[in-house]
């Protein structure tokens, strides 16, 4: 079942519909990849992702860890000669693979959970805090040693200090945090 | 002049001394800054990967707040990826009229409303073009004469909202540094990505891109900026890089304020130098070394 584009007549309510909408006019001359940073890296090209999602191949564009390199430089969006908005397209799969569970990459939807929860807290990102809910979340000390060095030099220059999240009392922005929950549910 | 001031979270952690500066140079240019009261954080690139509104609700409650004040000022943002973030926001309200409803009833919960139409501008927006080369020649007190700097953009000052520069072949910060009498670094590197967030979650990859800046800085004194980001992953990963490279590629990544407030003779320690990682010694001499210009009426 899953390998099939999105039929607009029947599928109002498929996400993958808005995803698919945003590339449809892709003609596959690969100016995105070939102006990526990070093209190299990636299991599938960015022309090749925009084709799976035209032939609604999910499992293997959530199987791909390709959105999860991509670091917004918008050189693909500035220069696609379609006008398509190619990062924004990225970050909408980056969302439903977060949503439906089905993020191939473990690692980088916790660093942005920690991210989130640090902010509805206390408003503004306090670092440390950020970065050691993101260790908790991972049950994986190897991550926090390869982070230790910046981490001690950062302390030295009186940048962050040591702070342990509290997981605990009302947040700065639960209610905006929640209000938004219920318009997205909503629609 | 008078702005809105947004910093945004970095600026108050890692990147202190773009803080530090930015509020500094800008006094000393008799511009008057409004930090917004009670700002929150612009939802960085994380908060789009959960919520598509919220994304867009935490940049809206910072323009709502400026708004409130009934203040006419554009709204001036030093930090690249909050930069970005605003103007997603006023781009897309533009585009989809419910948006704006729903995020004003989020809104609503702290009793704000977000109108749209504040002027968004970014820190090398308002030096390049308001304040421009002759207001900087003017107030150099030391000119940064055998200075050769490589001026870096980095990607999301430019890209997608091309608003100030040419976003493949920025220029904006040239005239700045040549009136402040240092020369400019030939490199095609300035509008460059150096990996962003990368670095926190696929430091391998981010590492190559900054490795590749860094060597093509190769012959500059620094490599000046203007985003909290780029300016971490240049300044902080300097070891690991060169080990890449096979070459010490050690170099100061300066703020452009920091820059600008050194011609205007701020001091080291108004503009927080230390707090950069690293702060060349032969950077050091060279500035220590520079002359200053004797007024002719004292």
């Amino acid at each position: 079942m899953s390998h099939h584009p999105p039929d607009p007549a029947t599928s109002k309510a498929d996400p993958m519909l808005a995803v698919w909408e945003k590339v449809s006019a892709c003609m596959q001359c690969g100016t995105c990849t070939g102006s990526c940073p990070n093209a190299d890296a990636m299991d599938v090209t960015p022309r090749q992702l925009w084709r799976m999602v035209l032939l609604g191949l999910r499992d293997e564009i959530f199987n791909s860890k390709t959105f999860w390199l991509c670091s917004s430089c918008y050189y693909c969006t500035l220069r696609c000669p379609r006008g398509l908005p190619l990062t924004e397209t990225l970050g909408a799969l980056k969302r439903l693979a977060v949503a439906e569970g089905r993020a191939a990459d473990k690692k980088s939807p916790l660093f942005y959970r920690s991210f989130l929860d640090s902010v509805r807290r206390y408003g503004r990102v306090r670092e440390m805090e950020m970065m050691a809910r993101y260790f908790l979340s991972l049950k994986n000390p190897i991550t926090p040693i390869a982070f230790t060095s910046l981490g001690i030099k950062l302390m030295a220059k009186g940048k962050i200090s040591p702070q342990m999240p509290s997981f605990s009392g009302k947040g700065k922005l639960a209610a905006i945090y929640q209000k938004v929950q219920e318009v997205e549910a909503r629609s | 002049m008078k702005y809105f001031y947004y910093p945004g979270c970095s600026l108050e952690g890692t990147a202190i001394e773009y803080d530090a500066s930015t509020r500094a140079v800008m006094r000393a240019l008799g511009v008057e800054l409004l930090e917004v009261e009670d700002w929150t954080c612009c939802g960085a690139s994380a908060v789009d990967t959960a919520s598509y509104l919220l994304a867009m609700v935490l940049p809206a409650r910072n323009l709502a707040l400026a708004e409130r004040t009934e203040v006419n000022a554009d709204f001036l943002v030093p930090c690249s990826a909050c930069y970005l973030n605003l103007q997603k926001v006023e781009a897309q309200i533009k585009q989809n009229e419910r948006l704006l409803s729903d995020i004003n009833e989020a809104l609503a919960e702290e009793q704000l409303t977000y109108k749209g139409g504040i002027r968004i501008r970014h820190l090398m927006d308002v030096l390049a073009r308001d304040i421009g080369p002759e207001k900087l020649r003017e107030l150099a007190k030391r000119k940064l004469a055998g200075l050769r700097i490589a001026p870096y953009y980095g990607c999301q000052a430019l890209r997608p909202f091309a608003t100030f520069d040419d976003p493949e072949q920025p220029k904006s910060m040239e005239p700045l540094i040549e009136a402040l009498g240092a020369e400019v670094h030939p490199w095609s590197m300035g509008p460059k990505c150096c990996g962003a967030g990368l670095m926190t979650t696929k430091g391998e990859v981010a590492l190559n891109s900054v490795e590749h800046i860094l060597s093509a800085a190769k012959g500059a004194d620094c490599i000046v900026t203007i985003c909290p980001m780029c300016q971490m992953n240049l300044d902080a990963y300097q070891s690991r890089a060169s080990k890449i490279a096979g070459e010490d590629l050690t170099i100061s990544v300066l703020y452009l304020p920091q820059l600008i407030g050194l011609a205007f003779g701020l001091s080291e320690e108004e503009l927080k130098l230390k707090s950069n990682f690293v702060f060349t010694s032969p950077l050091q001499e060279k500035l220590h070394s520079m002359s200053w210009e004797v007024s002719a009426a004292s």
